[in-house]
């Protein structure tokens, strides 16, 4: 009963924030856009065409072709693929390694505590550009690996969000009622802790999304990224930079892409949190 | 506080370069089909490698104190401190300068649209603050490039200076390096800047609605006096923080903004050192970019107890 007001509740104030309903939008076209890649883009985005080289947009190639003649709106529209699988697969690690640890240092305290905490603030101290630049590089750039790493480099914010929330729940007399009927601790950190934490591990992931996909454009953009023919956002600027006196279109059009993708997910993302959060709520 | 910090550092970046397949004299040998294994040997003894994996850490680390990175793969063989020695202080006077800019330009942008809440010009920064967290910067950079660079051809889009610089007077010299430095300046700038005025006015948004706003107010005080002296000395304080916190990213971005725009600084070389596998540079920039990151958090948090009164460590 009480569950299911906070979701009607919650739906109705997303609904009537206007920016949050724009992100969900924009969220909402990417995965038909990926899904139905193959049938929105008018051209194969790996097909080489030595006579359409460098074309400016025009009715035939929307946004114009690259250097090798490829029609640059069907691989922008292949690359919206690759950051939504970024972005997914690489908060879902995070996600997942974030509420693990989270959990043991909150829910245990003590020694694990100090230990995993100890561990954030090392990787904090990283300039995390630096080590993910370097780890991909060293275990050869591919999409898998870009995903695994961003992930592991991520948690430490889901992590610190999940610990605060079970210290302050895990004293609460629900908590204290199911230790008293002799629950085990998984069960009452998965069934009683968690369920009540998620809110804010939601606005994170989905803000972390657009994290995962900047990085990933930037990665690309370096070279050390989804290596081409595969289409990305971020490997598509990469011959902007290259043909930069010749071809703004190769710049432009991607780098687009990149900016309304992430800012979708960050409004849908604030959205989220503010319809949550209890103290901005209309009562 | 520090010391494990320094061991966690130091631990990670020695495990990152071991994660690579194969051992790092491959790299040597690989491409010299007479490197016999004798040859592969030695190389392994002169980097230590044929040492089991703790010893080669506890050598590291040891040399590490004494600023000993050891000497670069590449050609020139040249010691890793003086190649890194020579590019830090780039680096560090952009992110230096960047992060003054932030400050100078985000607070009067936050406290100005909290003061004037809803207003046209706190809508617009609003605006502002949603794209310039979701642009990459790179992006931005290359499209400023083609703008100022390519179409109207008013700034440089490469270097830290022109070909003929050091025939320019002081002044010309002067104006020349400010017009390379703008663009990379900006884009670095950029993000953190949505970024910390949107901090600075929702701080200020609490601190006008709190009772000794309106005592103030309610004894006659000019509204400047209000903001520019009771409210903005609060709000100003977790700012503060923020500021030592975008500093790993400042770091980190400098790889981006150094490469694209070809300045000659640790970014570029660390962009490089990945590109050509060269690890002892990766591991003494690694580290180095750490440190530094630590000293400005530590840097923020003494600005921190010098502007709050009420924190005193110790």
């Amino acid at each position: 009963m009480k569950k299911e007001r906070f979701w009607t509740n919650f739906w109705k104030e997303l609904r009537r924030n206007k920016l949050a309903v724009a992100g969900g939008v924009v969220v909402m076209a990417l995965f038909v856009i990926s899904f139905f890649a193959p049938f929105i883009s008018p051209y194969d985005p790996e097909q080489i065409n030595v006579e359409e080289i460098l074309l400016p947009p025009s009715s035939n190639h929307l946004f114009g072709t690259d250097e090798l003649g490829r029609d640059v709106f069907s691989r922008v529209v292949f690359g919206a693929r690759i950051s939504l699988k970024v972005g997914f697969v690489a908060v879902g690690i995070a996600t997942v390694v974030g509420v693990f640890l989270g959990s043991i240092a909150g829910y245990y305290g003590k020694l694990a505590d100090s230990i995993i905490m100890r561990f954030v603030d090392i990787m904090l101290c990283f300039p995390t550009f630096f080590l993910i630049l370097a780890v991909v590089a060293i275990l050869e750039p591919s999409i898998t690996n870009i995903m695994i790493v961003i992930g592991l480099t991520s948690w430490t914010g889901v992590a610190r969000l999940i610990r605060a929330e079970i210290l302050s729940l895990k004293s609460r007399e629900f908590v204290l009622a199911a230790k008293s009927i002799g629950a085990n601790d998984l069960v009452i950190i998965a069934r009683h802790i968690l369920p009540n934490a998620m809110a804010p591990v939601l606005v994170s992931a989905t803000l972390g999304v657009a994290g995962a996909i900047l990085i990933e454009s930037a990665l690309s953009f370096l070279g050390i990224g989804v290596q081409p023919p595969t289409p990305s956002w971020g490997n598509i600027l990469t011959s902007g930079k290259d043909n930069i006196e010749l071809a703004w279109w190769l710049s432009l059009f991607p780098g687009l892409a990149i900016l309304v993708t992430v800012l979708g997910y960050n409004l849908l993302g604030e959205g989220i949190r503010d319809a949550i959060d209890p103290r901005l709520r209309r009562r | 506080m520090m010391i494990p910090l320094v061991i966690g550092i130091t631990l990670i970046s020695f495990i990152v370069i071991h994660l690579a397949p194969g051992e790092p004299t491959d790299l040597q040998t690989q491409f010299n089909p007479k490197a016999s294994s004798l040859a592969k040997q030695r190389l392994r003894e002169i980097y230590g490698l044929d040492k089991p994996l703790h010893v080669q850490y506890v050598n590291w680390v040891k040399r590490l104190f004494l600023l000993d990175f050891g000497r670069s793969f590449s050609p020139d063989n040249r010691k890793v401190i003086d190649k890194i020695r020579e590019r830090i202080p780039i680096t560090i006077s952009i992110n230096v300068l960047s992060l003054i800019i932030i400050f100078c330009v985000a607070i009067p942008i936050g406290v100005l649209s909290a003061r004037f809440q809803y207003s046209l010009f706190d809508k617009l920064t609003t605006v502002f603050v949603f794209v310039g967290f979701a642009i990459p910067t790179f992006w931005l950079a290359l499209l400023l490039m083609i703008f100022f660079g390519v179409n109207l051809g008013w700034l440089p889009i490469s270097g830290l200076h022109s070909m003929d610089y050091h025939e320019l007077s002081f002044v010309g010299q002067f104006i020349d390096l400010a017009k390379h430095l703008i663009m990379p300046l900006f884009v670095s700038a950029f993000g953190d800047l949505a970024g910390l005025s949107r901090y600075a006015r929702s701080n200020m948004l609490e601190v006008i609605r709190q009772d000794f706003i309106i005592a103030a107010r309610s004894k006659g005080l000019a509204e400047s006096t209000v903001i520019g002296k009771h409210a903005l000395r609060n709000a100003l304080l977790p700012v503060i923080t923020i500021l030592g916190f975008s500093v790993p990213g400042l770091i980190g971005g400098s790889v981006i903004f150094e490469t694209i725009f070809a300045i000659p600084g640790m970014g570029q070389l660390f962009y490089m050192s990945v590109m050509a596998r060269d690890y002892p540079l990766i591991m003494g920039i690694l580290v180095i970019g750490a440190v530094l990151t630590m000293v400005g958090n530590l840097i923020a948090d003494i600005l921190y107890a010098v502007a709050d009164p009420r924190i005193r460590y110790g």
